[in-house]
C-alpha cells in the first residue's frame, strides 16, 4: 500500500510548485515528536537523499510522527547555511543535513557563516573514494600511478568532481604526502559522476577520482581497474589496497551528518542525539547504507565538534596549497 | 534478432493494467510540469523519489519515463503560445512558434511539434532499442576538443537569429555570454561576476533569462504599444491543425531534427539545447520560406527544433542504460532511484535487469503514443487561450512567469533577475536588439569556455589537439562551411554571372 499522505505530499509538491510541501501540516498527530529537515541542496542529490532517508527510517522506527522537508539549494550548501543559521536559530524539533563538501565550499566561496555556527548532532555516512585507471591503462598499481606523477605531474590529467571539492580535495592530499607541490597538478573537474566517467571511459584521461559508489560497476564490468581506495581498512567485496596500503598515507571519507540550529537547548540537544543514535543503530538504516553504498561511520556530540574542527583545518590546508582558498 | 524478442518481452512487462495506469499518469504529469516554466522534470522526479519505497521498480521507471517524455511534449506548448519556455530544450521553439500563434497559426505550431516530437520520439526510441551499444561508442569518443570544436559549430546558428544588424546581434550575444558566467567557475572553484551575493553562486537559470526576456520583455513591449493603438495577435486563421503545405514543410525537418537531436543527445556532455539549435540553424537555410522566418512564423523552425529535442531526450538514455552514465539532471535523478532498489546501474544492467531496462523501452514506446493522443485533442483547447484580451492574457502570462520562476528555487532573488531582465527585454525589443542570441551566448558561452579549458588542462596547453583529433578537425571544417560557405558560394556566383562587365581583365 502507498503511505497516503506521502504520495499525497509528493504530488502536491509536483502540482503545485515544490514549496507546498514544506507548509503542509500533517492530518495526524501522536506521542513520538514532529521534526523539520532543512537540506541545502536541491531534491535529488546526496543530502536530499540523506535527509528523505533519515525522514524514512525514522518514521518506519516511530521515532517520529512525521517531518517537513525543506531544500534549499545552491553553492556546495553555502546558500541553504546563513537561512539555517539566522531563520531556524532556536528550534530544537529541527535538522540540517551537511557534509564535507560544504566544508570545502565554505573555504572556496569565502562565506560569511561557518559550520562552527551551528550544533552538531550526528555524523552518520561517509563514502570512501576511489582512484580508478581506465582497463587498457599503463598504471597497473597506486605505485605506478604516483611514480607517473612524480616524474611530471602536466602529463597526469585526473578527473573528479567540482574544483574544490572531495575528489579534488583528495588529489590534493595525495600529492602532498608524496611530495609533489599541489600547484602542479593536472585537475580536470566535472560536474557530473557521468560525465567524468565518460572522459574515463572513453580514456581522455589518465586517472580518475570519486565515491567509490560512482565507478563500482564499471569496476565490476572491467571498465576501469581500481587502484586504491581512500577507506580505513580493507572493504569486504573489494579487490584493492586502501591508500595506506598502497603507499599514499591518506584516509578520506566523504562524510554526511546532520546539525541543530544554533541557540537550542542541552536538552533539546540530547534528545536529537538520542534519537538519531537510535535510529543509526536500526536494522532499516543499515539496509539503506547497504543498498547506497554508504559507509555507516556513526560520530555523535562532542566527538563530532572535534572531527569537524580537525577536518576544517585539514580541508582549509590543502585548498590552500590547491590555490582555491 | 534477439533485440525483437526482449522487445516483445518488454511490451508484455509495459502491457500490464497497472503499468499503463502508471505510464498515463506519468504523461500526464509530465504534459502539465513540461507546461509550467521552472518546474522541469528532474525536479518533479526528484520530488517524487520517496514513491520508490513503495512501488514495484518497473511501474516507478515506467512513470519516471511517462514525467520524462512527457514534459518535452509540454514545454512547447507555452513557448508557442506564451512566448515563455517551460524547459531550455524548447527555447528554441518559442523564436518562430510564438511568431506562427501571433499570425494566427498557433493551432498548426503545436501541430507540428506534437506530431514531430512523436517521429522525433519513436525514431530516438528505436534508436535506443536497436542502436544503443553502437551509438555509446561513438559518444565516448567525444573528448573535450571535440566538444569544444562542436561548440564552434553550434555558435555558426547565432548567425540564424541575428536579425537585420550582425552587431546588434553580437552585442546580444556577448551579454549572454557575461550573463552566462555569473556563479562559481567550476574549472578552479572561485566565483565570478557574483558581487559577494550568496544567490548568484549557482548562476543565473537558463529558463529564468528566456522567460524573463522573451515573455516578461515582450508583454511590457505590448503593454507600451497598445498606448499607440496596436493589437497584433490574429487569434486563429485557417484550419485549426495542419494544412496539406504545412504537412509538405514539416516531414523532412521532422526527420532531420530526429537524426541530428538522437547522436547530439546520447554524448555525454550533448545535452537537449545545441541540437535544438542547430536544427534551427539547419532548417532555416533549407526552407524555401525563408522570409517567413522572424516575421510570421516558419513551421520549419518548429518542426525541426520539436523533433531535435525529442529525438535527444531518447538519447540521453543511451549512456544511462548501456553504461549506467547519468548525462542529465533527470537521468541522474532516475539513477538514484535505481539505487534504492538496490540495483546498481552500469555496463551489465542490460544484462542483469533485462525485465525492467526492456520494459523500460517498451513503455517508452508506449508513452510516446499516449502523449500524441493526449496533446492533438488539447490543442483547440490550448489555442483558445490566444482568444483572451491582450491585457488580461498579458497579465496572465506576467503572473504564470513569477509563479513558474519562483517555483524553480523559491528564492526572491530570481524574481528580482526575472524582472530585471524583463525591464532589459524591454529595452533590447525597443531599440531593435534580438533577444535569441543572449540565450545561446548564456547557453554555449559556459560549456565552451569549459570544453575549452578541460582540453587545454589535459593537453598540457597544446593547441594542436582541436585539429589533430580527426572528429574535431572534421566539426571545425563543418562550421568554417557554415559560416564561409554561403558567402563563397555568392562570390563564386556573382563573378560567374556578372564577372566579365564588373572585373575586367579577369575574365
Amino acid at each position: 500500500m502507498l503511505n497516503r499522505r506521502r504520495f499525497l505530499m509528493s504530488t502536491a509538491a509536483a502540482g503545485a510548485a515544490g514549496f507546498v510541501a514544506t507548509h503542509l501540516t500533517p492530518a495526524f498527530a501522536q506521542d513520538a515528536p514532529q521534526i523539520q529537515i532543512f537540506v541545502p541542496a536541491a531534491p535529488g542529490g546526496g543530502w536530499d537523499q540523506t535527509g528523505r532517508t533519515i525522514d524514512q527510517v525514522l518514521r518506519s522506527e516511530k521515532l517520529i510522527s512525521g517531518s517537513q522537508i525543506t531544500n534549499v539549494g545552491g553553492a556546495g550548501g553555502t546558500v541553504g547555511l546563513p537561512q539555517f543559521i539566522s531563520q531556524w536559530k532556536g528550534k530544537g524539533n529541527s535538522l540540517m543535513v551537511a557534509g564535507m563538501v560544504m566544508v570545502g565550499a565554505i573555504i572556496a566561496n569565502k562565506s560569511a557563516n561557518n559550520l562552527s555556527e551551528v550544533t552538531p548532532i550526528a555524523r552518520l555516512t561517509g563514502e570512501f573514494e576511489a582512484l580508478v585507471v581506465p582497463a587498457d591503462s599503463p598504471f597497473k598499481t597506486a605505485g605506478d600511478f604516483v611514480a607517473a606523477l612524480k616524474a611530471d605531474p602536466t602529463k597526469v590529467p585526473v578527473a573528479g568532481g567540482s574544483a574544490g571539492g572531495s575528489d579534488h580535495i583528495l588529489f590534493g592530499l595525495i600529492a602532498k604526502t608524496v611530495g609533489v607541490p599541489a600547484t602542479n597538478l593536472s585537475y580536470v573537474p566535472f560536474a557530473g559522476g557521468g560525465e567524468a566517467l565518460s572522459a574515463l571511459l572513453g580514456n581522455q584521461v589518465a586517472a580518475g577520482i570519486s565515491g567509490f559508489g560512482e565507478f563500482s560497476e564499471q569496476i565490476k564490468a572491467g571498465a576501469l581497474r581500481l587502484l586504491a581506495i581512500s577507506a580505513d581498512k580493507r572493504q569486504d567485496g573489494i579487490d584493492a589496497p586502501t591508500m595506506k596500503e598502497a603507499g599514499i598515507d591518506v584516509e578520506l571519507f566523504n562524510w554526511r551528518g546532520v546539525f541543530a540550529p544554533p541557540g537550542v537547548s542541552d536538552a533539546d540537544k540530547a534528545a536529537m542525539v538520542t534519537m538519531i543514535e537510535t535510529m543509526a543503530k536500526s536494522d532499516a538504516w543499515a539496509t539503506e547504507c547497504k543498498n547506497r553504498n554508504w559507509t555507516p561511520i556513526l560520530l555523535t556530540g562532542d566527538d563530532y565538534a572535534k572531527f569537524l574542527a580537525d577536518d576544517t583545518a585539514r580541508i582549509t590546508a590543502i585548498l590552500k596549497d590547491l590555490g582555491l582558498a | 534478432m534477439e533485440t525483437l524478442s526482449h522487445l516483445g518481452h518488454g511490451f508484455s512487462v509495459a502491457f500490464s493494467p497497472m503499468n499503463l495506469l502508471w505510464c498515463l499518469v506519468g504523461t500526464t504529469l509530465g504534459t502539465a510540469i513540461g507546461v509550467l516554466p521552472g518546474l522541469g522534470p528532474a525536479l518533479t522526479i526528484a520530488l517524487l523519489l520517496p514513491i520508490t519505497y513503495q512501488v514495484a521498480p518497473e511501474a516507478s521507471f515506467i512513470l519516471f519515463a511517462g514525467i520524462y517524455y512527457g514534459a518535452m511534449y509540454g514545454g512547447s506548448t507555452t513557448s508557442i503560445l506564451l512566448n515563455t519556455p517551460g524547459e531550455s530544450a524548447t527555447i528554441v521553439t518559442a523564436l518562430e512558434g510564438n511568431r506562427m500563434a501571433r499570425s494566427g497559426r498557433g493551432g498548426a505550431a503545436l501541430a507540428t511539434s506534437a506530431i514531430g516530437s512523436f517521429v522525433a520520439g519513436t525514431i530516438g526510441t528505436l534508436g535506443v532499442a536497436f542502436l544503443a551499444p553502437v551509438v555509446v561508442k561513438f559518444a565516448l569518443a567525444f573528448g573535450p576538443a571535440e566538444y569544444f570544436s562542436l561548440m564552434v559549430l553550434a555558435f555558426i546558428t547565432v548567425s540564424a537569429v541575428l536579425g537585420s544588424s550582425s552587431v546588434r546581434g553580437l552585442t546580444s550575444l556577448f551579454i549572454g555570454f557575461v550573463i552566462g558566467m555569473i556563479g562559481v567557475d567550476l574549472q578552479t572553484g572561485q566565483p565570478r561576476f557574483t558581487f559577494g551575493m550568496n544567490d548568484l553562486l549557482d548562476g543565473v537559470d537558463v529558463i529564468i533569462a528566456a522567460v524573463g526576456l522573451f515573455a516578461v520583455g515582450e508583454t511590457l513591449y505590448m503593454a507600451s504599444r497598445r498606448y499607440a493603438g496596436k493589437d497584433e495577435i490574429v487569434p486563429l486563421k485557417g484550419s485549426l491543425y495542419m494544412t496539406a503545405a504545412e504537412w509538405r514543410r514539416s516531414w523532412k525537418p521532422w526527420l532531420r531534427g530526429a537524426f541530428i537531436g538522437f547522436p547530439i543527445g546520447a554524448m555525454p556532455a550533448g545535452g537537449a539545447e545545441i541540437p535544438t539549435f542547430l536544427s534551427y540553424a539547419i532548417e532555416k537555410k533549407l526552407s524555401k520560406h525563408k522570409r517567413e522566418f522572424g516575421t510570421v512564423g516558419a513551421i520549419e523552425g518548429v518542426a525541426g527544433p520539436e523533433a531535435a529535442n525529442n529525438a535527444s531526450a531518447a538519447g540521453v538514455l543511451v549512456p544511462m542504460l548501456t553504461l549506467g552514465l547519468p548525462t542529465s539532471a533527470t537521468a541522474a535523478i532516475m539513477l538514484s532511484a535505481f539505487q534504492s532498489y538496490g540495483i546498481n546501474p552500469g555496463p551489465l544492467l542490460l544484462t542483469t535487469q533485462a525485465d525492467l531496462v526492456w520494459g523500460l523501452i517498451a513503455s517508452l514506446f508506449i508513452a510516446n503514443v499516449i502523449l500524441v493522443i493526449l496533446n492533438l485533442p488539447l490543442i483547440g483547447l490550448w489555442v483558445r487561450l490566444l482568444k483572451i484580451p491582450a491585457p488580461q492574457l498579458y497579465a496572465g502570462i506576467l503572473v504564470f512567469a513569477t509563479v513558474g520562476t519562483y517555483g524553480i528555487s523559491q528564492s526572491p532573488i530570481d524574481l528580482v533577475i526575472l524582472y530585471l531582465l524583463g525591464a532589459a527585454g524591454f529595452l533590447m525589443r525597443r531599440f531593435d536588439f534580438p533577444t535569441a542570441p543572449v540565450i545561446i551566448g548564456m547557453i554555449l558561452g559556459p560549456l565552451a569556455e569549459t570544453q575549452f579549458r578541460r582540453a587545454m588542462t589535459i593537453s598540457n596547453g597544446d593547441w594542436s589537439v582541436f585539429y589533430t583529433h580527426k572528429l574535431s578537425l572534421v566539426l571545425l571544417i563543418l562550421a568554417f562551411i557554415g559560416l564561409a560557405g554561403p558567402h563563397i558560394w555568392a562570390f563564386i556566383e556573382h563573378r560567374r554571372r556578372r564577372g566579365p562587365e564588373h572585373v575586367p581583365g579577369d575574365a
